[in-house]
């Protein structure tokens, strides 16, 4: 046990209280891992001891087949790779117009700023996904069905990115831009040379949420992306597991897949993504 | 923090007058031209959309073909807000809303509650209940579908453990709301808890001290001091949970797809239906507005709240 005082052990009743605390957690982290490790386990089993006894925990056989079967058969790698240039996609141009304009908004004092200010603040109150009928006619009008651009261009048009750097970069002190104008910068220089190195936090709080917003939407590539080969992991998921009717390996094999890729990157980032939503949501 | 920014963008703007070498007109032209890219794509996909679905909803407008078609003034209006099919999927919205909001967010607060006490583990706790939240609605949908499977699901399995006759969890109307919610409870809890942990970071130190000194009872001090300075980030959370839990499409269309018949459609599901299946847009749009406009309402009375509960805290 650790030795640091924690101001909430001060007396007797308090820990038993800590005890019952760890019980109580232990129970529900329980049963929170119980469908990820059955999903797991399920998959690697034959589909043959699946119908013989579909929930138990052991077999005799445990192996990758259902894996290859699912990467063999379905256009899953493709997916994938449509998957991961989209999310990207979309990082990189949310997180490059919404810190241009955090910073204007934060920094420099140009007429009219107040009423931008009101004007995207306004669009926090839009939830995107209601506006999803009229968007695809838009979409449509603009000929970008089926592109990668029909997935990317809409998601950069994030308001609650743009009040991420604003946020952060209001946080700068003022007298570091002073500085840098009176040594000749431009106001661009001091946004990428100056400003975007210093809101790093901001940066990855934004990226992370952007590429699993991305990753994970299901309604607009649903709608935008009809044809198998341009799908998205979630979508194409779909698209294909009613097809495999009751071959339950494979279906579990494919649920562990698509989750695999975000899953690893939660594992990577786990502190910024846990910090990240802290910081946004509180504030 | 919206009024204070807005507030300050005016008082500022007309109070900087520090010396620059390339004047206001150089920064004038810097803030536009930094605005621009993200406005254009604001303007295009985010605000267009709003504006066009305005006034979509007064055209019998079709998803086949670009373009507005006949104008029918109020019509569509008239058809969505006598329609039952609407006003139940609404229904359901709202049912959903009230089944998944408490246990989101009164488990969220006891499981952080519980899990600031604890040392060892705290870590290892956070990542268990905030991982399924990183997954895809895709792959959560089809772990449950087969742990909720009839007969062979682990689900069932239990129920026939302890000595039940198992329901059949997806079939049936009234169980297959409590289902989708459990799932939904499951994959999201996650991250109302994260939030619940940053606002217990956020009470001091040295209040917990003062209450042990005063002979405070756990139960007191939790009741009279934590809850108390929790409240802002307790309405906060509550009402992103209404936000959310109201926007219900994806678990809902890939668990039951709206079955049995539309006794579990949403709101959102109806308007996909009638834009997407039966090209209807025009009356699909006058559905959204209507919708839209309830949320809208739920919006604002958030932002109230929360403007009064950062008052009362002094915040």
């Amino acid at each position: 046990m650790s030795t640091e005082t924690n101001a909430l052990d001060y007396n007797g009743r308090s820990r038993v209280f800590k005890i019952f605390s760890g019980l109580v957690l232990t129970v529900f982290a329980v049963i929170w891992v119980v469908p990820l490790l059955f999903a797991v386990d399920t998959s690697l089993k034959p589909e043959g001891e699946i119908a013989a006894h579909p929930t138990s925990w052991w077999s005799d056989h445990f192996s990758f087949d259902a894996y290859h079967k699912v990467i063999d058969g379905t256009p899953i790698l493709t997916w994938y790779i449509n998957s991961f240039i989209i999310a990207t996609l979309t990082v990189v141009l949310t997180v490059a117009v919404s810190s241009m304009i955090g910073f204007a908004l934060a920094q420099t004092r140009f007429a009219g700023r107040g009423g931008v200010f009101a004007f995207v603040l306004a669009g926090l109150l839009i939830p995107g996904q209601i506006l999803a009928l009229p968007l695809y006619q838009i979409v449509q009008s603009m000929h970008l069905l089926n592109t990668y651009w029909a997935m990317v261009l809409p998601a950069a048009a994030a308001p609650i990115a743009v009040f991420i750097f604003e946020s952060f970069f209001s946080g700068l002190p003022r007298e570091l831009i002073e500085a840098a104008r009176i040594d000749g910068a431009s106001w661009f220089g001091i946004y990428w040379r100056v400003c975007l190195p210093l809101c790093r936090p901001a940066i990855s709080a934004v990226s992370i949420f952007t590429f699993v917003a991305s990753w994970n939407n299901f309604l607009w590539p649903l709608l935008v992306l009809s044809n198998v080969k341009q799908m998205t992991i979630p979508v194409g998921m779909s698209a294909v597991s009613s097809g495999f009717g009751i071959l339950y390996a494979q279906l579990m094999a494919t649920a562990v897949l698509g989750a695999l890729p975000l899953f690893v990157v939660f594992l990577l980032f786990q502190r910024h993504i846990v910090q990240g939503v802290a910081r946004t949501g509180i504030k | 923090m919206a009024t204070t920014i807005i507030d300050d963008g005016v008082s500022t703007s007309a109070a900087t007058v520090t010396g620059r070498r390339a004047g206001p007109r150089d920064e004038h032209r810097a803030g536009w031209l930094l605005s621009i890219p993200f406005l254009v794509l604001y303007l295009i996909f985010l605000v267009g959309p709003a504006v066009y679905g305005i006034v979509m909803s007064f055209f019998n407008a079709t998803t086949v073909r670009p373009g507005l078609g006949k104008s029918v003034g109020f019509d569509n209006y008239r058809s969505i807000l006598t329609s039952s099919d609407f006003w139940s999927s609404m229904g359901h919205t709202v049912w959903f809303t009230v089944l998944t909001t408490p246990p989101l967010v009164i488990l969220a607060l006891v499981l952080a509650l519980l899990a600031e006490r604890v040392h060892r583990g705290k870590a290892l706790v956070r990542f268990i209940f905030f991982a399924p939240f990183v997954l895809p609605v895709t792959s959560v949908t089809l772990i449950f579908l087969w742990l909720y499977a009839p007969e062979i699901g682990l689900i069932p399995h239990w129920f026939e453990t302890v000595g039940l006759t198992p329901p059949n969890l997806l079939g049936e109307t009234k169980w297959a709301f409590l289902s989708v919610a459990a799932l939904t409870v499951w994959w999201t809890i996650g991250f109302n808890f994260v939030l619940f942990l940053a606002g217990l970071q956020e009470v001091p130190r040295d209040v917990y001290e003062a209450a042990a000194i005063d002979g405070a009872s756990p139960l007191r001090t939790l009741t009279g001091i934590v809850l108390p300075l929790l409240r802002p980030t307790v309405v906060l959370v509550t009402m992103l949970q209404i936000l959310a839990s109201m926007q219900i499409f994806n678990q809902m269309y890939l668990m039951t797809a709206g079955g049995p018949g539309t006794s579990t459609r949403p709101v959102m599901e109806f308007i996909y239906d009638t834009g997407f299946s039966d090209y209807r847009a025009g009356y699909a749009a006058a559905a959204t507005m209507v919708y839209f406009a309830i949320v809208l309402v739920v919006s604002v009375v958030w932002f109230l709240l929360r403007r009064q509960s950062n008052k009362e805290v002094g915040a």
